[in-house]
């Protein structure tokens, strides 16, 4: 017999008595109905509580603001995505303070090392942000894939304002997941960190070193 | 450092608890580093879940757990559907040493000579590192911690912290023997100099193996937690990525999974949420840029269908592996994580490693425990534990009639002349003659009690006995 069958006759012919499923109630995890303003400040708080920054623009004020971020930090270049909107924008903007621009349009095996070793910083979208977490929701598309949001050590995540859901509970059935899940979804809460030396809080040690999330309101 | 617990290894007398607790309970260094680490863990916590009604919200944890064990078996094939059906192939492996061959045989046929490797508790259990060498493989862990650990050639003193036993200035020398880095007592730049030596293994290494929090059985997704981002990196880089999970670790449904996410994160480190929540539900498919084109799930079984068998030893699997258990435990905090030999360590481990190991051999485990109940009361799903101790100390002294024991190698703390002490006590407190004859005794000769009495009277003084017996004084007050 295979293992599969196997294991599955055992569970099934198991000795103890008959098993039945409780009732789940998930009330507990609602929170208070915050307004978008106390949803922006909860967000912020918590996202500024792990390390991540966020500085709040306008649909005219943003690629202003991703310039002067770029530039206090002496970026190099910028990879942004082809087609979403966001990326659209940038190139548009024409803007000669912004670093040089990249596209991710390959598969990742020709140009690995380049994306390891050279990209400074990324700009994706994303699909909504958590209040009560401080967590952005992405899931990664063939126009802005997995690594994007992972290899460059700065991340700078466009939110809009009135995308942030209270809690992870109500963001999931809202945007109704349950009915067909990407390849890869994503919550982000701040850059990548560590404290196994010791407990003391590290930045960086595998994903971006800073999150910049810009909120549009 | 002393010797037994610089040498924690896999094949590590598990028997050995005492001379091993002992070392640990003197050295200062293991003590100060444990004490330090789980006082922060246990005030995060209870930060943590401010605001929250904690009672119920663990209620909702313990009843998601039951729901999805009541119904095992139907929801692990309709995960295995919904995965497959998303282009992920899934293996079940009966134990450990299959698991390990699903692997060897999956990196065979890839011609894969490297493996990096995300945390993941079940493949410690199910010793795949050491197996992989053996196999001519090399397995790389990518986690800052179990990194060190692994350098150190050691084991996980901790489920969550794998490291938590070495300090800054430990790991800096261990580093620098191992790697060529600088001595330096800056964490950063410890930190950085890992991030440089692992992003070339990342780029490098033929298939990256990880475990998983969550398994979805609604939409075949896998979940995992994290902080770093290794484990990002581990299912996103290499071309092939396998799975590796514990077949207890399935949920029905999305919405589950929410809830569970909110107590694990809070439970084991105090965060509201980890960096990173990366949920997996298929290989790179279409017009995808990266991510493997292969994802492997093996689904090990391990001895969890046995603590299945029974209603109350049940509740050992609605674990979500926090260790909100270990970081409450005074015996755990006191000895550390190595001095039980055993993959998962503290309350957990004293109540899961008796059904891999057997109870023979992990026998030392049940007793290990103070029985305060502090794990039972920080436990984000409820579980039992203090309860489970005490059935397993049953289990191996054999029970009794009304008690059948049902634990692999149960009864091996059984003694024939203890069992008799017993049967004696019994006898005589059921006959009222020889019961106040006894006492009466006793407390006529209580001048010719020994004062000391073994181990128990070692950092204790004996109990004396009353010069009266209860009998005496109620006679005497005429009742």
């Amino acid at each position: 017999m295979s293992s599969r069958n196997i294991i599955l006759q055992r569970l099934r012919n198991r000795t103890g008595g008959e098993l039945t499923a409780p009732e789940c109630d998930f009330s507990v995890l609602k929170r208070p109905d915050w307004s978008t303003a106390e949803r922006i400040e909860r967000f912020e708080k918590m996202i500024e509580s792990v390390h991540g920054e966020v500085h709040h623009c306008t649909a005219d004020t943003w690629i202003e603001r991703l310039a002067e971020v770029l530039n206090t930090r002496g970026a190099r270049n910028l990879m942004i995505p082809k087609q979403h909107a966001i990326g659209q924008a940038i190139k548009a903007s024409e803007r000669t303070d912004l670093p040089e621009l990249l596209l991710y349009d390959e598969p990742i095996e020709s140009w690995q090392p380049y994306l390891f070793n050279e990209v400074d910083a990324s700009i994706t979208s994303t699909r909504g942000g958590i209040a009560e977490t401080g967590s952005l929701i992405l899931w990664p598309t063939p126009d802005e894939p997995r690594l994007m949001s992972l290899v460059p050590p700065v991340h700078i995540a466009v939110l809009n304002a009135s995308e942030i859901y209270t809690t992870f509970h109500e963001a999931m059935l809202a945007q109704d997941w349950a009915s067909g899940m990407p390849t890869n979804a994503l919550l982000i809460s701040g850059p990548s960190k560590t404290a196994d030396i010791e407990q003391t809080l590290a930045y960086g040690v595998h994903g971006p070193k800073e999150l910049i999330v810009l909120v549009i309101e | 450092m002393s010797e037994t617990i610089a040498k924690a290894h896999p094949h590590v007398d598990v028997k050995e608890f005492h001379p091993r607790a002992h070392a640990a309970i003197h050295n200062p260094k293991i003590r100060q580093n444990f004490r330090k680490a789980m006082d922060g863990l246990m005030a995060k916590r209870t930060a943590a879940f401010e605001g929250w009604d904690l009672e119920t919200l663990r209620d909702l944890g313990a009843n998601i757990r039951m729901k999805a064990l009541s119904n095992l078996p139907d929801l692990l094939e309709q995960l295995e559907q919904k995965l497959t059906e998303n282009g992920i192939k899934v293996h079940w492996a009966v134990d450990g040493d299959e698991a390990c061959r699903i692997v060897r045989d999956i990196c065979v046929a890839r011609d894969a000579k490297t493996v990096i490797k995300g945390k993941s508790m079940v493949s410690e259990e199910m010793e795949l590192n050491h197996y992989l060498q053996d196999q001519g493989i090399e397995a790389l862990e990518s986690d800052l911690g179990e990194y060190i650990v692994q350098l150190a050639d050691e084991t996980p003193s901790h489920i969550i912290m794998p490291a938590i036993h070495k300090n800054t200035g430990e790991i800096s020398e261990l580093m620098h023997e191992k790697t060529g880095t600088d001595l330096s007592n800056d964490v950063e730049y410890l930190t950085a100099s890992a991030r440089q030596q692992l992003r070339e293994k990342f780029m490098n290494a033929d298939v990256g193996v990880s475990g998983v929090n969550f398994a979805v059985a609604e939409t075949g997704t896998l979940c995992l937690v994290e902080n770093e981002g290794n484990g990002r990196m581990t299912t996103t880089v290499p071309p092939c990525h396998i799975a590796v999970t514990g077949i207890e670790k399935v949920v029905p449904s999305l919405e589950d999974v929410s809830a569970l996410l909110a107590l694990l994160t809070r439970s084991a480190t105090g965060q509201h949420i980890t960096t990173y929540f990366n949920m997996i539900s298929s290989p790179r498919k279409g017009e995808e840029l990266d991510g493997p084109e292969e994802v492997h799930v093996v689904l090990v079984d391990n001895g969890r269908s046995s603590i299945y068998q029974d209603d109350e030893l049940l509740d050992t699997l609605r674990c979500i592996r926090c260790g909100a258990c270990m970081n409450h435990c005074p015996v755990y905090t006191r000895v550390g994580g190595h001095t039980y030999g055993t993959t998962y360590p503290g309350p957990i481990g004293k109540i899961l490693m008796p059904h891999l190991i057997g109870l023979d051999e992990g026998r030392h485990l049940p007793t290990a425990s103070s029985l305060c109940g502090a794990c039972g009361e920080v436990c984000p799903v409820k579980i039992p534990i203090p309860d489970l101790l005490v059935r397993l100390r049953q289990e191996s002294v054999d029970g009794d009639r009304l008690h059948p024991a049902k634990v692999r190698g149960h009864g091996a703390k059984r003694s024939t002349s203890e069992a008799l002490v017993w049967k004696g006590w019994a006898w005589m407190h059921a006959s009222p003659g020889i019961y106040r004859l006894g006492t009466g005794v006793a407390a006529k000769f209580r001048a010719l009690q020994p004062s000391k009495a073994g181990a128990w009277t070692d950092y204790r003084t004996a109990p004396k006995l009353a010069a009266k017996t209860l009998h005496q004084r109620m006679k005497e007050r005429g009742q």
